[in-house]
């Protein structure tokens, strides 16, 4: 009895609350995390180009140094200060990409700097970026488990 | 001091607030409470290693302006309470540990700001001491890293996240002297609507600040116009309107221009600061900062200062449990 009018009132609060909190945009950040990371992207494409065309990579070869490109520009942006402001505009528009991976680990390292090295960077720089690495190559094996059992179903 | 009802009391002797310091980060000076603080630092390091060591240093500095204010060396305090929001209070400890006055540590999270000056008010009025030294602090970076992401780390914030004030204050409290006397005290109990997010604390938060207040006027027996300002300490946009709404709901008809929030007042709309500021330096710098002048110069007689707090941590979100609110309440009155 007691519970249940605990959470009655709590559900009064919750809608109460609910008048006042602002609405996210939604549709409007869509559209900024779609132009931002269109933009990374298709910058990073120009610099797959400049590897192809002055540098005479093979177009496979060419994604390694591109990706290096990327991500060193991310942690210069990170190390600037400039990167986090980016991502208040652009939110996942520059949180999915390679550069919002290289910025979690630049951030994380940067942070934990004042506690050593070892313990200190080298223990904190997966914090943010760890998760990602876990279930994107868990990810990664049940995908390539469906497609060889597609594949072994049509052969 | 007269216990009156279940958790108020009230001073017959009033402790007197007889100084109080102030030391704030480059973001709160640029705020319109800029001109009220004591000691402003224009980068959030303050020449130290760590964010940590910086935040310790701006509660060291609060603290001994107050002093030099009061006219006091170290040894004339009696005892020092304080609190902030890092791990095992260290900002305090450490504080505590060059500053060599008898201490206790306190942590209500925000609302340590008033439940230390609510405690040394009772000592100072029980005889158990004659100045105590109240303070407490916090800082954005520090904070940031402990409880959110790295500082540099692109999340993406809504409107309904705050920031956690770069700011340090302390009041000295006396059983004699000159100055705003503190002439009563709520202490509130938590208030949990099961609210989860901790991207939203200000609605975690209001109902426990509405209960206080509205406990603070039963017991101590007043009007609901006695006071000339009701200050919150960190509900932030969202969470004061929360609040007037809950004070109305329940019968307590006070003016909603006589609610103020600290957080609201320390950044101005342009600097940006989402739904406001936030942290045990948030209500320390605004009611010892802005509003001890306030009462100093004469423009304030009657205030109601209510600290705010979210007691919960990183590792409390993480196992899903709700944000449990308290508030705690300090009457500072300028008596003729």
């Amino acid at each position: 009895m007691k519970k249940n009018q605990l959470s009655k009132k709590a559900l009064e609060y919750n809608r109460l609350v609910q008048a006042q909190v602002p609405k996210p945009p939604v549709f409007l950040n869509c559209c900024k995390a779609f132009l931002v990371g269109g933009l990374i992207c298709a910058f990073a494409q120009v610099v797959q180009f400049c590897f192809i065309y002055f540098f005479d990579f093979s177009k496979t070869n060419a994604a390694n140094p591109t990706g290096a490109v990327m991500i060193i520009l991310a942690i210069i942006l990170t190390c600037m200060g400039v990167y986090d402001k980016i991502s208040q505009w652009a939110g996942a528009g520059s949180a999915v990409p390679i550069t919002g991976f290289a910025n979690g680990m630049a951030s994380a390292a940067l942070e934990y700097r004042s506690e050593g090295f070892v313990l200190g960077v080298g223990g904190n720089m997966f914090k943010v970026a760890g998760p990602v690495i876990v279930f994107g190559v868990v990810a990664a094996f049940v995908v390539a488990i469906i497609r060889y059992i597609i594949l072994a179903f049509i052969a | 001091m007269i216990l009156q009802g279940r958790q108020t009391w009230v001073f017959p002797v009033p402790p007197v607030v007889t100084a109080t310091g102030t030391a704030v980060g480059h973001m709160e000076s640029e705020g319109p409470l800029g001109r009220c603080f004591d000691i402003i630092h224009k980068e959030p390091w303050l020449g130290k290693e760590s964010f940590e060591k910086a935040e310790q240093c701006l509660l060291e500095q609060a603290c001994l302006e107050a002093l030099k204010k009061a006219n006091l060396d170290t040894n004339g305090v009696n005892m020092f309470l304080a609190g902030d929001l890092i791990n095992q209070l260290s900002s305090s400890c450490f504080t505590a540990r060059s500053l060599k006055i008898p201490f206790l540590g306190l942590f209500g999270a925000c609302s340590t700001a008033m439940e230390s000056l609510a405690l040394a008010s009772l000592l100072v009025s029980a005889g158990g001491a004659h100045t105590v030294l109240a303070a407490t602090s916090s800082h954005n970076n520090a904070a940031e890293k402990q409880f959110r992401y790295p500082n540099e780390y692109g999340a993406q914030k809504n409107d309904t996240c705050q920031l956690t004030v770069t700011a340090a204050g302390s009041a000295v409290v006396q059983d004699v002297g000159n100055g705003p006397k503190i002439t009563a005290v709520t202490i509130g109990a938590i208030e949990d609507m099961g609210l989860k997010d901790p991207f939203n604390m200000g609605a975690a938060m209001a109902p426990a600040a509405a209960q206080t207040i509205i406990n603070h006027f039963k017991e101590r027996d007043v009007a609901a116009d006695y006071y000339d300002l009701i200050l919150t300490g960190d509900l932030g946009r969202v969470g004061s309107k929360i609040l007037v709404d809950l004070l109305h709901n329940a019968g307590l008809m006070v003016e909603s221009e006589k609610i103020c929030d600290g957080g609201v007042l320390i950044y101005s709309e342009e600097q940006k600061p989402f739904a406001g500021g936030s942290g045990c330096g948030c209500m320390a710098a605004v009611a010892y900062g802005y509003i001890y002048n306030e009462m100093l110069a004469g423009r304030l007689k009657k205030a109601l200062l209510v600290a705010t707090g979210a007691l919960m941590s990183p590792l409390t979100y993480q196992q899903n449990e709700s944000i449990p609110g308290i508030a705690h309440a300090v009457a500072l009155e300028v008596l003729e």
